[in-house]
Formats: C-alpha cells, sequence, structure tokens
C-alpha cells in the first residue's frame, strides 16, 4: 500500500455536469468545473450542502453518470461506463431485500463469474470483517439498519476495490449506531487492514468529514464548485478531544456559512464562478419556514450576550447542519442575524424580531422582505398591475422555473407563499392556486395574536 | 387468517412424512395432467364432427380439468408475453412510445368480440383439427388476462428504485443477471397480485369461448363452459347446478393448491425493508418447505443453472455508457412523433374507406346509438352498484373482523364466472316477464359489481382510525359523516373500483344483452348485441365497426372521465 502512495488513483479534470430544464427552458448547471484527485491511501471527504451536487459528482466519478464536459480518468485512462476500480456504500443500504446476506455480498463476484467455491469463501471472509458471522443466511428484512449497512460495506469489501465510495453512509442511522459503524470503519482503517486503497466519501456532516478524512472538499453550492480543501493534519485516529480538532470543526462551519469566504489552503483556490443575475427569481430562497426561522431567533436571544457556536447549537437541537444551515441562511438574509467565525449572533432587528408581539414581528418580517428580497417586490408589483389583484400561482412557479430545476422551482414557490403569507403581503388558495394581494388593512389574525404590552 | 393445518404443526412433523406427501402429490399431478393433456392435443377431429357434450355429472371433473388446464396455458404465454413485451417498453424509450398507448388501447377493446376473428384464423391455422379451437379459447383467456400483468410490470421496471439500479450497474451484473436478480424480483409481488385477479377474470372468458357460435357454424371444446351451455340448450337446472358446484371446487382448489403457495413465497420479495406484520400463509408453502426433496433437488441442479447463468450473462455483457446528445435525441424523437401520427392519420383513413365502402356511415351512426343505450347501462350499473354496494363495503371495512372473515368470500365472487349464473336470470327474467332491456344491467352486474364492492372494503380499512376517531369526537353523524370522512377516504378507491367494474361491464354486455334459455332468446336493443350478433353470421364489416365503436367509447370514458376522477383523488384525497 506504500509503495503507491501518492499516485493519482481517479482524477476529475474540469468536468461540467448540466440537466437539461424541463420543457426545454435551457439548462441547469449542477457541477462546474470541477478538479478533484484522488490519491491512493488517502480518505477524502466530499463536504457541500444539500443540492451542492456531491451524489452527482460522487456518480460522475462512479462511472454512473456521464459528464456533460471534460473528464474522468481511472488509473489513468479516461472512465467509460461503470468504474470497475469502484465500489459504492449507498445512503439507503441498496441490498436485495429477496436475497440473503450472503447472497448480497456474493452480488458483485456472481456478475464476475467467479466460480461458487471461491464466492463463498470470499464473502465469509467480508461478513467476517463487518462482524456479521452468524447472520449469512439471515434476510435483510431481519436485519437493524446498522446492520444492514454492514452488509453494504461487506458487499463493497468482497470485491476489494482501489476506492471506496461511501454517500452519507450513517445519515440514515440513528446517532449511537452511525457513531459506533463509524468508529469501527475508522478503526479497519488506521489498523492497515482496510480492503481498499482509499475512501472517498460524502458527507454533510463536518464532525464526521473532520473525523474519518485526511482531507476534506468543500463544494460550493448554486452552481456545484469547489471551493477548496482543508487538510485534516492531526495524527490518525483523529482525537475529537483535541483543540485542533474542535478548532478545524469550527473553521469548516466558518466556511460553510459564509460563501463569501475564500477557503485557505496549500492547493490554489478557484476563484467561485460568479453567475451574471439579472432576474429577482434567479436568487434561491433559503428553504426555511417563518416558524423556523423564529423559533431559531428565539433561542439564541436567550443566550448570553446573544450568540452562540454554529457546531454546538447543531449539536444542541439534534439537527444536521443541512437542516440548520437554511434556516440560518434565512435569518442572515433577512438581516436578522450575522455570522462570525463560527458564532452566530443577532442584529438590532432581529433581536427585536424574536421579542416582540406577533403582530409587530409580522410588521417587521414584512419591512425586511420588501427591503432585501427582491423577488417580493416583484410579486407584488405583478399582483397589483392585474385589476383582479391576483395571478394563477402557476404564473410565478414558471418564472422560477427558468433558473431551476422543477422541483426546486416548486420548493422555491413554496418558501415565498409561506413567507409572504406570514408577512400578509399576500394570500393563497390553495385550492384555485392563485395568489390574492392582501386587503391593505391587514385584519385581525385571530386569538392570541393581540398586543399583550 | 387460519389454515390448516398450521405452520407449527407441519414443523413437527418429521421432514420424512413431508417428502412422502410433496412426492406422492407431484405423481397425482402429473397423472392428471398427462390424462387430460391427452384429451386436448392427441384427439384431433375435423370441425365438422364437433365433440358431443356428456351430461352426466360424473364427466365434470374432466371437463373441469379440461377448462383448468386451458386457462393455466393461457397464463403461462401472459406470463412469457408480460415479461418481454413489458421489459421491451421500459427498456427502449422509442418501442415505449408505441407500445404502451398501443396496450392502453388493446386493454380497452372487448375481448369477446375478438373471438369471432380469432377463432377464423385458428381454425385456418390448424386445418382439420380441434387445436384450432383449443387455440382460440386459450388465445380469447390470454387477451382477459394479460393486459393487467404487462402493465403491473412495466410499471414496476419503471419505479425500480435508484440506488439499487445504480447498486447493479457498478456491480457490473450483465443484463441477464438483473434481469432475474432485481427487476424480475422486485416486479414479482405486484405481478403475481395481478395475475391471480386477472386469472380469476379469465374464468369468465372460458365459459364464453368453449362453446360460440362463429360464421354460421357451432363450435364446442369439451370444457366446464360447453358443459353449461349444453344444460342450458337442455333446460336442465339440476345439471347446471352441479356445474355450478364444480366450478367453485375449481376455483377454490386453484386458490388453494397455486395461488396461496405463490403469494407466500413472493412475500420475501416486498421491497419494504422491514418485517410485514401479517405476512400471507399458505398451509403447501409450508409443506413444500419444510419437505428435503425439493430442497435437494434444489442443490442438485444449482451447477446446471450456474452454467446457464454464466452463458446468459456472456451473452448480455453490460454496454460501456456513451452519452448521447441531447439536441440530436430531441431531434430524432420530434420526427419519431411525426412518423408516429402519420401513421395513425393512415390507420384511420384506412378504417374509415372499409368502413365506408361497405356499411355506409349510416350505420357508424347505428352504433354510436347502440353504443349509447349501453353506456346508459353501464351508468345505471354503476350508480345501483355504488348505491347498494358502497354502504355495505364501508360497514365491512370498519370492521376488522368482520373484512378478514369476507375479503376472501368477496374475492371469491370476483373470481366466480358471472355467465354461470345467467341461465338463472334468465329463467327468472322468463317467469317474471321482465324486459332483457333492463334485466340486462343485471347480468352486467353480476360480474362487475363486486369490484365496486371489494375496493370499497379496501378503502374503508385505508382510513385511519384516528381519522374516524375525530369524526365521532366532533360529532359527525349520517349524510354529514359520509361528506366529510367517508366519501374522500374511500375515494381513490372507488375510482379503480370503478374503472374495473365499467371495463367488465362493457366486456360482458356482448353476452348479457342477448341470452338463451332452450329455445327462447332475450335479445336487448345494443351496441353487445350488435356485436354477438355480427359475429354469429361472420359479418366482418360491422364485426370491426361494433368492435371498434366499443373501443372507442371505453377509451373516450377512461380518458373523459375516468383520468379525471383518478387527478381529483391523486389531489385531493391523497390520505
Ligand atoms: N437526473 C437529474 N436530473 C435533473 N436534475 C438533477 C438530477 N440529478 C440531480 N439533479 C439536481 O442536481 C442538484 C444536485 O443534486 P445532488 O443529489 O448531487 O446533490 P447533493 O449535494 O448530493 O445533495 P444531498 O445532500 O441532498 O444529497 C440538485 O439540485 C438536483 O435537483
Ligand atoms: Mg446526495
Amino acid at each position: 500500500m506504500n509503495l503507491d502512495r501518492n499516485s493519482a488513483l481517479i482524477q476529475v479534470e474540469e468536468v461540467y455536469k448540466r440537466f437539461p430544464l424541463p420543457e426545454g427552458k435551457g439548462e441547469f448547471t449542477v457541477l462546474s468545473n470541477i478538479s478533484l484527485e484522488v490519491r491512493a491511501g488517502e480518505v477524502v471527504a466530499l463536504l457541500g450542502r444539500s443540492g451542492s451536487g456531491k451524489s452527482t459528482l460522487l456518480r460522475i466519478m462512479a462511472g454512473l453518470i456521464p459528464p456533460s464536459q471534460g473528464q474522468v480518468l481511472s488509473n489513468g485512462k479516461p472512465l467509460r461506463g461503470a468504474n470497475p476500480d469502484v465500489a459504492m456504500v449507498f445512503q439507503s443500504f441498496a441490498l436485495l431485500p429477496w436475497l440473503t446476506v450472503q447472497e448480497n455480498v456474493e452480488l458483485g463476484l456472481q456478475a464476475r463469474g467467479i466460480p461458487k467455491k471461491e464466492r463463498r469463501q470470499r464473502a465469509l471472509k467480508a461478513i467476517d470483517l463487518v462482524g456479521l458471522d452468524g447472520f449469512e443466511s439471515a434476510y435483510p428484512k431481519e436485519l437493524s439498519g446498522g446492520m444492514k449497512q454492514r452488509v453494504g460495506f461487506a458487499r463493497a469489501f468482497v470485491l476489494e476495490p482501489k476506492v471506496l465510495f461511501m454517500d452519507e453512509p450513517f445519515s440514515a442511522l440513528d446517532v449511537l449506531t452511525a457513531e459506533n459503524l463509524r468508529g469501527e470503519i475508522d478503526d479497519l482503517w488506521n489498523a492497515g487492514s482496510f480492503p481498499s486503497q482509499s475512501i472517498l466519501i460524502v458527507t454533510h456532516n463536518i464532525e464526521e468529514a473532520v473525523f474519518l478524512a485526511d482531507r476534506v472538499v468543500i463544494l460550493g453550492s448554486n452552481p456545484g464548485r469547489i471551493r477548496g480543501e482543508v487538510k485534516i493534519d492531526l495524527p490518525r485516529p483523529h482525537d475529537r478531544l483535541d483543540p485542533r480538532f474542535k478548532s478545524l470543526v469550527d473553521y469548516i462551519y466558518t466556511i460553510m456559512t459564509n460563501p463569501e469566504i475564500e477557503v485557505t489552503t496549500e492547493m490554489a483556490v478557484q476563484p467561485p464562478v460568479k453567475e451574471q443575475v439579472s432576474s429577482p427569481y434567479a436568487y434561491p430562497l433559503p428553504y426555511a419556514r417563518v416558524g423556523g426561522i423564529s423559533g431559531l431567533l428565539e433561542l439564541i436571544v436567550e443566550q448570553p450576550e446573544g450568540q452562540v457556536d454554529i457546531a454546538e447549537l447543531a449539536e444542541r437541537l439534534r439537527l444536521s447542519v443541512d437542516d440548520l444551515l437554511p434556516i440560518l441562511d434565512a435569518a442572515v438574509l433577512l438581516g436578522f442575524a450575522e455570522v462570525l467565525q463560527g458564532e452566530v449572533h443577532l442584529t438590532e432587528i432581529g433581536r427585536d424580531f424574536a421579542t416582540t408581539t406577533i403582530l409587530r414581528s409580522k410588521d417587521l418580517f414584512r419591512q425586511q422582505l420588501l427591503e432585501r428580497v427582491p423577488v417580493f417586490k416583484s410579486i407584488l408589483q405583478t399582483l397589483e398591475e392585474k385589476r383582479s389583484h391576483s395571478m394563477r400561482g402557476e404564473f410565478f412557479l414558471d418564472l422560477w422555473d427558468e433558473h431551476f430545476p422543477h422541483a426546486e422551482a416548486e420548493r422555491q414557490f413554496a418558501t415565498a407563499i409561506d413567507w409572504g403569507r406570514y408577512a400578509e403581503l399576500f394570500e393563497y388558495d390553495a385550492l384555485e392556486e392563485r395568489l390574492y394581494l392582501a386587503e391593505t388593512t391587514p385584519e385581525p389574525v385571530g386569538v392570541g395574536q393581540t398586543p399583550r404590552e | 387468517m387460519q389454515t390448516y393445518p398450521s405452520p407449527e404443526a407441519l414443523r413437527r412433523l418429521p421432514a420424512g412424512v413431508a417428502d412422502v406427501a410433496v412426492v406422492f402429490g407431484t405423481l397425482v399431478l402429473l397423472a392428471a395432467v398427462a390424462q387430460v393433456g391427452e384429451g386436448a392435443f392427441a384427439r384431433f377431429q375435423p370441425p365438422a364432427v364437433v365433440p358431443e357434450i356428456d351430461l352426466d355429472p360424473r364427466n365434470l371433473p374432466y371437463y373441469a380439468a379440461r377448462s383448468t388446464l386451458r386457462m393455466f396455458i393461457a397464463l403461462g404465454f401472459s406470463t412469457l408475453f408480460t415479461l418481454i413485451y413489458g421489459y421491451i417498453a421500459a427498456k427502449s424509450r422509442w418501442a415505449e412510445r408505441i407500445l404502451i398507448p398501443l396496450l392502453d388501447i388493446l386493454q380497452s377493446v372487448p375481448v369477446l368480440g375478438f373471438l369471432s376473428i380469432t377463432v377464423t384464423g385458428f381454425i385456418a391455422l390448424f386445418p382439420g383439427s380441434l387445436l384450432g379451437l383449443e387455440a382460440a379459447s386459450i388465445f380469447a383467456i390470454f387477451t382477459s388476462q394479460v393486459w393487467n400483468m404487462t402493465f403491473s410490470f412495466y410499471q414496476s421496471l419503471r419505479t425500480l428504485p435508484q440506488e439499487l439500479l445504480e447498486a447493479t450497474t457498478l456491480y457490473r451484473l450483465s443484463g441477464w443477471q438483473r434481469f432475474t436478480q432485481l427487476e424480475v424480483p422486485s416486479a414479482m409481488v405486484g405481478l403475481l397480485w395481478n395475475a391471480m385477479m386477472s386469472f380469476g377474470g379469465g374464468w369468465f372468458f372460458v365459459a364464453a369461448s368453449e362453446a360460440i357460435s362463429v360464421l354460421n357454424q357451432d363450435y364446442t371444446l369439451p370444457g366446464l363452459g360447453s358443459y353449461v351451455e349444453a344444460a342450458i340448450r337442455a333446460e336442465d337446472l339440476a345439471k347446471l347446478g352441479w356445474a355450478l358446484l364444480t366450478m367453485a371446487v375449481v376455483i377454490l382448489l386453484v386458490d388453494q393448491l397455486f395461488w396461496r403457495p405463490l403469494i407466500a413465497w413472493s412475500d420475501k420479495f416486498r421491497l419494504e425493508q422491514s418485517a410485514g406484520a401479517n405476512a400471507p400463509e399458505s398451509w403447501l408453502y409450508d409443506l413444500l418447505t419444510t419437505a428435503r426433496i425439493p430442497r435437494l433437488i434444489g442443490d442438485w441442479l444449482s451447477p446446471i443453472g450456474e452454467l446457464g447463468d454464466r452463458i446468459l450473462s456472456q451473452l448480455s455483457q453490460p454496454r460501456l455508457g456513451s452519452a448521447a446528445d441531447p439536441r440530436q435525441q430531441q431531434r430524432q424523437e420530434r420526427l419519431f412523433t411525426q412518423v408516429l401520427l402519420v401513421l395513425i392519420g393512415a390507420i384511420f383513413v384506412w378504417i374509415a374507406h372499409f368502413i365506408g365502402t361497405t356499411v355506409g356511415f349510416a350505420e357508424v351512426l347505428l352504433t354510436l346509438g347502440l353504443g349509447l343505450l349501453t353506456l346508459g347501462r353501464v351508468v345505471l350499473l354503476l350508480v345501483l352498484a355504488t348505491v347498494i354496494w358502497t354502504p355495505i363495503g364501508v360497514a365491512i371495512g370498519f370492521n376488522p373482523q368482520l373484512a378478514r372473515l369476507l375479503q376472501p368470500v368477496v374475492q371469491f365472487l370476483a373470481a366466480f364466472p358471472a355467465n354461470f349464473i345467467f341461465p338463472f336470470a334468465t329463467l327468472f327474467f322468463i317467469r317474471t316477464h321482465i324486459s332483457i332491456e333492463w334485466g340486462s344491467i343485471l347480468l352486467m352486474a353480476l360480474g362487475a359489481q363486486w369490484y365496486i364492492l371489494f375496493n370499497s372494503i379496501a378503502g374503508a380499512q385505508s382510513i385511519p382510525t384516528d381519522l374516524r376517531e375525530m369524526a365521532a369526537d366532533v360529532g359527525l353523524k349520517g349524510w354529514q359523516r359520509w361528506r366529510q370522512l367517508i366519501i374522500p377516504g374511500i375515494f381513490s378507491a372507488w375510482v379503480t373500483g370503478g374503472v374495473t367494474a365499467s371495463g367488465g361491464a362493457w366486456n360482458a354486455s356482448i353476452v348479457a344483452e342477448i341470452v338463451t334459455w332452450g329455445s327462447t332468446t332475450l335479445t336487448a336493443t345494443g351496441l353487445g348485441t350488435y356485436i354477438a350478433e355480427a359475429t354469429a353470421v361472420g359479418d366482418w364489416p360491422r364485426i370491426t365497426l361494433g368492435i371498434g365503436m366499443m373501443s372507442l367509447f371505453v377509451v373516450g370514458l377512461n380518458r373523459l372521465f375516468w383520468q379525471r376522477l383518478y387527478q381529483l383523488a391523486e389531489d385531493k384525497y391523497h390520505l
């Protein structure tokens, strides 16, 4: 294993991936100018927010989908079709429920035409390695989530791939099981008995990335691009109690919450590709509900000094970064909060919003929306221009459709409706699928919502 | 549901006894098939010598076996067709665009109208032998079963979980391995369920296709259906009763010996990753898994299987992916659509020309009117069946114990061929002087109504208990309770039942609008009668026109009515 250390096993060269938008409305760029290398003997983590294209990149490197532009080299040769040097562990395990543990593990060997006897032996060895002996003839249904994922690992191990790919392998497990399995995989790796030369793991869990990886590659969103990488220069196994561990986690949190920050590493960082955005519908709204935003702000305001460490916050709320970050983003977008060095603190308005009555917080919300999120002004304008002061929801959905894939456009639409309703800018009739301009004097909003001061 | 003997008892049974039972059972089955099959295939006779049906009830087991064999041969062909057609439609984007709409149309064509066409075709294919008739009957059963199964298989292939697909691609499974390890297993549960339901529907067509008169000639195949036909001609109620009893026994036997074990076996193909609460059980399946012989034979055959797998895998190596230019693809697709449209247009022109030159367009208007009459019957039937059976179904569905008890009964009733009951109803109409114009609605309902009942039960069961408790809590009663809770809750299940019932009713109209008892024939005005009469005299243009018109009604109804209801059910009443 030491012999070919540092030689590149997989190289990604200036890869782009675009998906066609529905109804031939052009294309949606998911990955932009990605260059990346996986070398022998290292663990690389791909870290990025939901939708940044991590899974897409992983699948391109595995040869499951072709890039739109650029190429992937495997062992120095351009990749065509499924990558033979790669085995993958899936988030949802991807086991065939009608095969026993043994048969599932043998699947890849069978496809390679390996005779039955040898298949059996090798599978038993892999099953042993993941600690599942005794379960060879069990069916996946009979296993717990953690054990299912162990089968997933055994199925990949048995092929002795050069690189082991994992797409969020622990995120479908409960916290303790995930912790346990993660630790075991790390032990295997550190003991030098790991059946593959390198690991590439996709995750949105920052701690997990720092714990497992030698190198954390950070992907930015819209379009997915490499923002840079962070070397985890800790002795293996990475000790969570090491102060350096904590500072690395904090540092990465800061990067993840500030799209503008430049990632400093020894590697040259590619400048982020800034798209020329003209339409207000092209700025993505973070997918967060108003209830979530005000809940978060209320939590922070109760902290001494009105600020809190993001990593701690995520830990305390048992929220994955993916669930927490959009809420934070929304708070920042609306000018309620600011993020500095891994700490969130509230602005004046944010503090006001979190502590005042519901009517006034609606006013504040409306004011911030109109001031800071151009799309609401645009929607309002459209509604005002119509004599009926109403418009089909589909009209707006179409506008988003021009900039996002349909599923994302629908999320944008849903978010805008949620915010706009709360701010009493407009109303939405879900049955008729129509937006109505709110009456200029908003009606009293029911019980418990009159000012108490 | 309780099975006897219980699985525990069987497990306690020494494997040796189970083995003896399995060997004995297999031998009996083989002997029976050989005996019956000889009659079906060896006794070739020119069609002029029509085989006599002996009304002695002791012959009934033999006739029943002949009919059952036909059913199973049709099922075999249906399965084969399903695997091939569904696979091609799911794999090729080009083929999909032709095959799926075609399937949609084929599904709507009244199968019984086909009979005349196929009988003549098959008789020409096997001149001077009964095999042609045999094939025509099997073909009629086949066409009644196959479309459902194919749709189910195609749908399963199209909805395979993404990660499973990726796993099999990455692990380089050959096309054959993918097919046997992933695609067929994941489709198995749906496929078997559909096969079982279609098989039940198939008895209707056995009965209808064994004794027919086509092109002024009476054809008879030995079987349960022709026995009933002969009993009707002889006006012999007792014999009819015996036939009814035999039919019931056969349905029960096939269920216990064939479908139950298969369904129990297929439970392992469920895609849900957690263990199901109530796995289906079958005493025969337990017996087979207890015995050692099946396993020994399996082990013994496994090298052969291995070799076969290797050879077929060699032949179906995974192809290297090549990215096609999406723009060029779009252009090709547009061209393809245009060619298709031209072709469809040409077919329409040809049909119009054929009709115009033979029967004339006045006849088209006539069939349209007749179609409207039959449509009226179908609608009335649906309304009546809904008004009568939905409350009963809901009452059953809300009572879990009752539901568990009655659901197999309803399933049995749905499988029981309604045309076995027709003679009794006909006699009743004759005695009470009820006009067949109205009576035919009852005849059509005899088969179709069960789908409404069946789905009402299922729909009511799907309403969550806490919703029902909430309704009781806020004091919803009577009509309010129906409007707010029950109708929305069972709506999508009712739509499913309604589509099936309406399709079944159209098909049944061909045999329900014109019925006989002895020498008396009752004839209702409608499209079904039109087709049946055209078939009897072999009037090709009228047969074509009648079938075409009926297909048009069914397709139109599906498009304009049922599909919208489906949409509504999806959008609004999704639980
Ligand atoms: N086949 C496809 N067609 C169209 N758009 C796609 C396709 N696959 C992915 N996308 C889009 O590409 C973007 C990135 O998806 P991807 O699954 O790679 O993200 P991810 O970083 O893995 O996110 P997550 O953390 O949620 O798994 C998403 O916006 C998604 O909608
Ligand atoms: Mg992903």
